[in-house]
């Protein structure tokens, strides 16, 4: 997500409750809110209500908003612990992937089976694992951008992807599979 | 789990899972700001809890004492 500047006179009067600042910065930063969501549910209609609800905790929030912080990420930050709290609520069976990776992208040395395992075992994961190891290992985000989001340190979200990527072999050891 | 270990599952990851820009927009298909509204609406004709609360409390105390009923209209 871009970090743009706004003109300080929008931020002020968001800060003051003024809904047309605060349409403003939605319409400027809605995509950027949403493509940094999606990258986390991976679920574009859920992304969809999670930049509504985002940008819900952001009006209501509008008085704690620091202008010299910059909009954007406080918004990533939201956005971040929005779409963390749609996880933790969502049942793991939903996770059973519809974006399993298409047989042209995969290596054909590693079975669908394989795949499809490795997918659903990665869905049960904590939620704050998962996001932290899509962040980084799927998505490629920079660890900077990733520590930003979830409020902890680079050397935390490398922490987490480690501990998600223990897990993931130990759950699919647990299956039969040899990773 | 060792360093080859963790390339390992870091590859069998990214086998599993693309990218979601290989398999949807990253941008909104339509304008959200209507959402946005309406819920910000929803919102705004909200009942708070507790005025329903207070209201439920006025409600049993003048079921339970009905004679305080009158000495409510002489107040107002």
């Amino acid at each position: 997500m871009q970090v743009m500047e706004q003109p300080s006179d929008v931020l002020r009067q968001f800060r003051h409750g003024d809904l047309d600042a605060f349409e403003a910065l939605f319409r400027q930063h809605q995509s950027e809110v949403y493509g940094w969501i999606v990258r986390i549910v991976r679920d574009p209609s859920a992304a969809e209500d999670l930049t509504v609800e985002t940008f819900w905790r952001i009006h209501r929030a509008h008085a704690r908003f620091d202008p010299g912080q910059g909009f954007g990420p406080w918004a990533r930050r939201i956005a971040t612990n929005a779409a963390l709290d749609y996880l933790k609520t969502r049942r793991p069976e939903a996770d059973v992937p519809d974006d399993l990776a298409s047989p042209q992208l995969a290596d054909p040395g590693v079975s669908e089976e394989v795949r499809r395992k490795t997918a659903y075992a990665f869905g049960r994961l904590p939620a704050k694992l998962k996001a932290a190891a899509t962040l980084a290992l799927i998505e490629e985000r920079p660890y900077k951008d990733i520590a930003g989001a979830l409020g902890i340190s680079t050397g935390a979200v490398k922490v987490r992807v480690f501990r998600a990527l223990r897990l993931l072999r130990k759950e699919l050891r647990r299956q039969g599979i040899e990773p | 789990m060792n360093e080859h270990e963790q390339k390992r599952m870091e590859q069998l990851l990214k086998q599993s899972l693309p990218p979601i820009s290989v398999l949807a927009a990253t941008e909104p298909q339509r304008d959200l700001w209507p959402a946005m509204v309406r819920r910000l609406e929803a919102r705004s004709l909200a009942v708070p809890w507790f005025d329903w609360a207070l209201l439920a409390a006025v409600v049993a105390w003048f079921a339970l004492f009905p004679g305080t009923i009158s000495l409510l209209f002489f107040h107002l």
